[in-house]
């Protein structure tokens, strides 16, 4: 009974079979690989073909089309390449094993392994392409000609950037309201003592109203309802495009501003309750720690969930065109009726992707300069 | 008539009472350092004075002034008593100089000129002044709190009240914030300082009181309470930490 602790904890065995001394060479894998790398060239190679094809049919495809088949096919032969180094590694570790040394034989065999993950990782990417081709190739190219006929998006462009001038201006417009409004929202929501619980009340029951119906019932109840109803101003002040625009910004409003009400209460609640205290034993008053301390953190604490529901709210000022608002979905679908093809329609998503993803990129500048700014280096 | 009169205060978080009727009066010019264990209710006693927490019964007066209870401007009262937490709680979405100039603007309206002007003093007292442009997070933990002791500082509050001010802090940066204090006690402001630094209270204290479990156990010069203390829960105590080697 009286077995040293150090016994325990390491039993004496043969160091030849301790797990670490092992050497994983990834021989039969990296043949399998191969294999299957040299089978997802050849397939992305036939589909490129059957897309390549496709573009003969009805409306020819753009020039810039075969560079991009030619890009990819001589891409996808990466695959096979680093199928062709996890084997070669394989092999050397395999001998480096076999003469002894241990050390190197595992670095290789470890670099075998990176090989084979880039082999999973560029191999599933070359499958995608090669589908996306399959695709848009099939049904005899009607995929391509009826969503994607380049010639038709280019002659649309200008009917198309008419009417996101709509789009652009609901967006800003109703973002600059949203964010003024649902601050408000948020704070009534906060708001202290029993004198203010019918005011909390309304604000957890907008919310709720507006979280819980589509935003297009809003836009469509509002925009029709109200000039049937003889709303003001809306009714007597403003006529045509000016009417359903100031319409839909308010719909936009209502049902954004009960979001972005609900992202800065969880902003003000997540600041610790001590910047409060240390706010208020400076003399400050409940406004003014709200204003100068709690708020100021809030917002840049939210600024990511802020900029998503955004991008949302970009994205839908094309529900407006319901109202009959000339903005780029509505011309979109005009074009389409008068082509029957869906490709001015694939154009106005097009214009959508050219500020949502740059608003994207920016806040997450944003997010990394102020990172940067208020933290040790 | 004391500076600080605090008679009978009763404080409790629901079934929890902190404070069982304490009972204490400040000199002006006193440093007065509250001590015991954790949960004796010291930080609570410190935020009742400031009335960052609402006390149930008994009354303090400050000058002679209820400042306790209802109708009192609690803003008006936080302008003469300035709090020092162990946590800093600087705002860290602020620069150094911003964090001291917010409150003499924003609640004494002074102008910015004369904000800068007064925490350009109080800073390059504590040698910082060159660190005016960082925020909080690039600061040490000394650095934060003693830039969180000269943003009270800014408001010339008549009393200060300090919440266990080093407890968060690394050893090595007790040192520079506790010299700050001590500076302040010879300086004569009057202070109110929950500590576990028992050396500290030793040399800078006026008047060392021992709470326990809410109540004044023993209060006296530190002279008497840390070589004789009277009360055999004050004995036990001490002996603890001189175990622990903190004395």
């Amino acid at each position: 009974m009286s077995a040293k602790l150090s016994d325990q904890l390491s039993p004496p065995g043969d160091p030849a079979r301790r797990a670490v001394t092992r050497v994983h060479h990834h021989l039969v894998l990296a043949l399998a690989a191969e294999v299957g790398a040299i089978g997802i060239v050849l397939v992305t190679w036939s589909q490129l073909r059957a897309f390549d094809q496709s573009l003969r049919i009805g409306a020819p495809g753009p020039a810039i089309a075969r560079v991009v088949e030619i890009i990819f096919g001589l891409a996808v032969l990466v695959v096979p390449a680093y199928g062709g180094r996890a084997i070669t590694r394989s092999l050397r570790a395999r001998r480096l094993a076999g003469d002894g040394n241990l050390p190197d034989a595992r670095i290789a065999a470890q670099d075998a392994g990176h090989d084979l993950l880039y082999v999973l990782g560029f191999g599933l990417m070359a499958a995608i392409i090669a589908f996306a081709a399959f695709f848009l190739a099939s049904n005899h190219g009607h995929v391509r000609t009826v969503l994607f006929n380049w010639d038709l998006i280019w002659s649309s462009r200008t009917a198309l950037l008419h009417g996101f001038w709509w789009n652009i201006k609901l967006f800003l417009v109703a973002q600059v309201l949203v964010l003024i409004w649902a601050l408000i929202v948020a704070v009534v929501r906060q708001l202290p003592g029993g004198a203010f619980a019918p005011l909390r009340f309304l604000a957890i029951a907008y919310a709720d109203v507006f979280r819980g119906v589509p935003a297009i019932i809003v836009i469509y109840l509002i925009g029709f309802g109200f000039p049937l109803a003889h709303v003001e101003p809306f009714a007597s002040h403003m006529t045509g495009n000016t009417q359903l625009f100031w319409l839909g910004v308010l719909a936009l409003v209502l049902v954004y501003g009960a979001y972005v009400a609900e992202v800065y209460r969880a902003g003000l609640e997540s600041i610790h309750w001590s910047q409060t205290s240390a706010a208020r034993s400076l003399g400050l008053s409940q406004w003014q720690t709200l204003r100068y301390v709690v708020i100021p953190q809030a917002v840049r604490r939210i600024m990511p969930p802020l900029l998503n529901d955004f991008v949302a709210l970009q994205k839908d000022t094309a529900l407006v065109s319901v109202i009959a608002l000339p903005e780029i979905l509505l011309n979109a679908e005009i074009l389409k009726s008068n082509h029957f093809n869906l490709s001015p329609v694939t154009g106005a998503a097009l214009f959508f992707l050219v500020i949502t993803i740059p608003c994207t990129r920016f806040v997450d500048h944003l997010i990394k300069r102020d990172k940067a700014r208020t933290q040790a280096h | 008539m004391s500076f600080l009169e605090l008679v009978d205060v009763h404080k409790s978080f629901g079934d929890n009472e902190v404070l069982r009727g304490v009972t204490l009066r400040v000199e002006e010019h006193q440093v007065v350092c509250l001590i015991g264990p954790s949960g004796c209710g010291k930080s609570t006693l410190l935020r009742c004075v400031n009335a960052l927490e609402a006390i149930e019964q008994g009354d303090i007066r400050l000058e002679d002034e209820r400042v306790s209870g209802r109708g009192v401007d609690l803003n008006g009262l936080r302008q003469d008593v300035g709090i020092v937490f162990q946590s800093f709680n600087l705002f860290p979405h602020m620069t150094v100089l911003d964090n001291v100039t917010l409150a003499p603007t924003k609640v004494l309206k002074l102008g910015k000129a004369e904000a800068v002007d007064r925490a350009h003093a109080l800073l390059d007292r504590i040698g910082m002044w060159d660190k005016r442009d960082d925020y909080p997070d690039r600061l040490s933990g000394g650095q934060q709190q003693r830039v969180a002791i000269v943003r009270a500082l800014a408001m010339q509050p008549r009393l200060m009240l300090l919440d266990e001010i080093t407890s968060a802090l690394d050893p090595e940066l007790v040192a520079e914030v506790l010299a700050l204090v001590g500076e302040l006690g010879r300086e004569g402001m009057t202070m109110l300082i929950a500590t576990h630094e028992m050396g500290f209270a030793r040399d800078v204290a006026s008047k060392v009181v021992f709470l326990h479990s809410g109540r004044i156990e023993e209060e006296g010069p530190p002279d008497q309470i840390f070589r004789d203390p009277h009360s055999e829960r004050t004995r036990t105590f001490l002996r603890s930490i001189i175990e622990a080697k903190r004395l």
